[in-house]
């Protein structure tokens, strides 16, 4: 019973570590989240190192326990093993490489409406807005054409997404209102549903648009980044001056409109808030339920650009959330952090978490006069130009590297216990950092690994309420 | 068990099943536009 062949790491493996109180063992290929206490992650931490002696490891280091105990222990860690839900084989690496053969069909765009912005926020990857190119408004002729070539290349996917993009797409609204209008004209003789999402930074925020917006967008994700100070400091109006006491009573209003759901709150930060905690809880108390805030990814270079100095900090920030979360929950004062969302029971299949966030192959970006690009992120980048929507994709072996871009094509995320979560992170980031989409961004991956730890934690709690 | 407690939790080999209809939502839709988050993603046969 106590004789145990040592694990192999890689294709059997598991992450182990204690977080808020709690001892947790996530088996990466099942996707299993064990709770466990102390002598149990000694005895699987055991097993993974390949003790031999399991039992007489565990008697010495807790003297109280006895030998049965102990075995008892040891049998349920087979258990779990047999039953596939610890050590368990990662069996999905063939079915990647045969996937790599198999069609894709495109389901989701991000329409480029207006490559101008009445902000000029400094971190924005478009340069301002304008995408370091000429100042250009979508036409309502592209924008349709954009759907038709949506659903012609749908296949029978039936759910199709399109974003309405900027820059800032309000500066070009009579063109959204006109896009959504044919959309949902050709969703019915196709058999197709377009779900619309609109991003915003608020400044034109209106009750008209509010009420279209109510009508048509599945989706809202509306920007701010937090407190006052740390939002006016990135995000200035043209002139100059901060752009919170403008938005902030609008984003407030378009939350309430919709019932504290279908929006985010959506916000960056910066090396200068790596306190960012305290602005997710400042819009909390703002009264927001539904919260984004993510780390800005900028070159080294910018001041403001996150160092690997300030991962230490930013992590503990995580701790405090969630910790703060469970606390405001339990006083039912509850919110939602997209960054910390985690569904073990109803989440993406699989195949999703092998193929990652979908981009030049089932995402693409269409720009103001009709370019098509992998992704928001590639737009400008001419090297990842892929074709229009008047002659369809042309660069099809650019598509092709984006389709076999996967955890099992990128070195650093084989061994990663998270790669089923972020699915390999974001190919922008990647290619950015490094020139290459089969890298990855290592500060983002060592944040990503760190929201991981603390969304399975959460759930961990949750349950343990439950049950109480 | 007594010493170990199992979340309820879709396994991701059970998943291979039944999973890869493409309808769910594609991440960069929803509300990152930097950092791909996938596993928070909701599977559209589940809802």
């Amino acid at each position: 019973m106590n004789i145990i062949l040592k694990q192999d790491n890689d294709a059997n493996m598991i992450h182990r570590y204690k977080n808020n109180g709690y001892n947790i063992v996530l088996d990466v290929n099942s996707g299993c989240v064990h709770v466990v206490d102390d002598i149990a992650y000694d005895a699987i931490g055991l097993y993974d190192e390949g003790e031999c002696n399991i039992c007489g490891v565990l008697m010495e280091r807790y003297p109280d326990e006895n030998r049965e105990d102990i075995e008892e222990l040891i049998s349920e860690i087979d258990s779990l093993k047999d039953n596939g839900e610890l050590f368990s084989e990662d069996i999905y690496e063939d079915y990647i490489f045969d996937a790599g053969s198999r069609e894709t069909v495109v389901k989701a765009l991000c329409l480029h409406i207006a490559h101008d912005c009445n902000l000029a926020c400094r971190y924005c990857f478009a340069g301002e807005g304008e995408y370091h190119g000429r100042t250009a408004l979508m036409s309502a002729e592209v924008g349709k054409k954009a759907l038709d070539f949506l659903v012609a290349g749908s296949g029978n996917r039936r759910n199709l997404e399109v974003d309405f993009f900027g820059g800032e797409p309000l500066m070009n609204f009579e063109t959204v209102k006109e896009i959504v209008r044919y959309g949902r004209e050709i969703e019915k003789k196709h058999d197709k549903k377009f779900r619309f999402t609109l991003t915003t930074n608020g400044v034109l925020l209106n009750d008209e648009i509010m009420d279209f917006a109510n009508k048509e967008m599945s989706n809202l994700v509306l920007s701010i980044d937090g407190r006052k100070e740390v939002h006016d400091r990135m995000r200035p109006s043209r002139n100059g001056k901060g752009s919170y006491d403008v938005i902030l009573p609008k984003l407030i209003k378009a939350a309430e409109s919709r019932n504290q759901t279908d929006y985010y709150v959506r916000g960056t930060f910066t090396h200068f808030n790596t306190d960012f905690c305290e602005d997710v809880l400042h819009l909390a108390d703002l009264g927001f339920n539904q919260i984004s805030v993510e780390p800005v990814v900028a070159p080294p270079s910018e001041e403001y650009a996150i160092t690997e100095q300030d991962v230490a900090k930013i992590c503990d920030g995580y701790d405090r959330l969630a910790s703060e979360m469970l606390k405001r929950e339990k006083e039912g004062k509850g919110f939602n952090f997209f960054h910390f969302m985690i569904d073990l029971n109803g989440g993406p299949c699989v195949y999703k978490r092998l193929s990652g966030c979908g981009s030049g192959t089932e995402y693409l970006a269409v720009t103001p006069w009709g370019d098509i690009y992998p992704c928001h992120q590639f737009v400008g980048n001419e090297q990842f130009l892929l074709g229009n929507i008047e002659e369809g994709i042309k660069k099809k072996d650019i598509c092709a590297d984006f389709k076999l871009c996967n955890v099992y094509s990128k070195p650093k995320c084989r061994d990663c216990f998270a790669k089923f979560y972020c699915s390999g992170g974001c190919a922008a980031n990647a290619y950015n950092f490094h020139g290459s989409i089969l890298e990855a961004y290592d500060i983002g991956c060592m944040l990503q690994k760190k929201r991981v730890e603390c969304a399975l934690m959460l759930q961990a709690a949750r349950n343990e309420e439950e049950n109480k | 068990m007594k010493h170990i407690k199992t979340l309820n939790t879709r396994n991701l080999k059970e998943s291979m099943k039944h999973g890869g209809c493409g309808e769910c939502q594609t991440s960069c839709q929803s509300a990152c536009k930097t950092s791909c988050t996938v596993g928070n993603q909701t599977c559209e046969k589940k809802k």
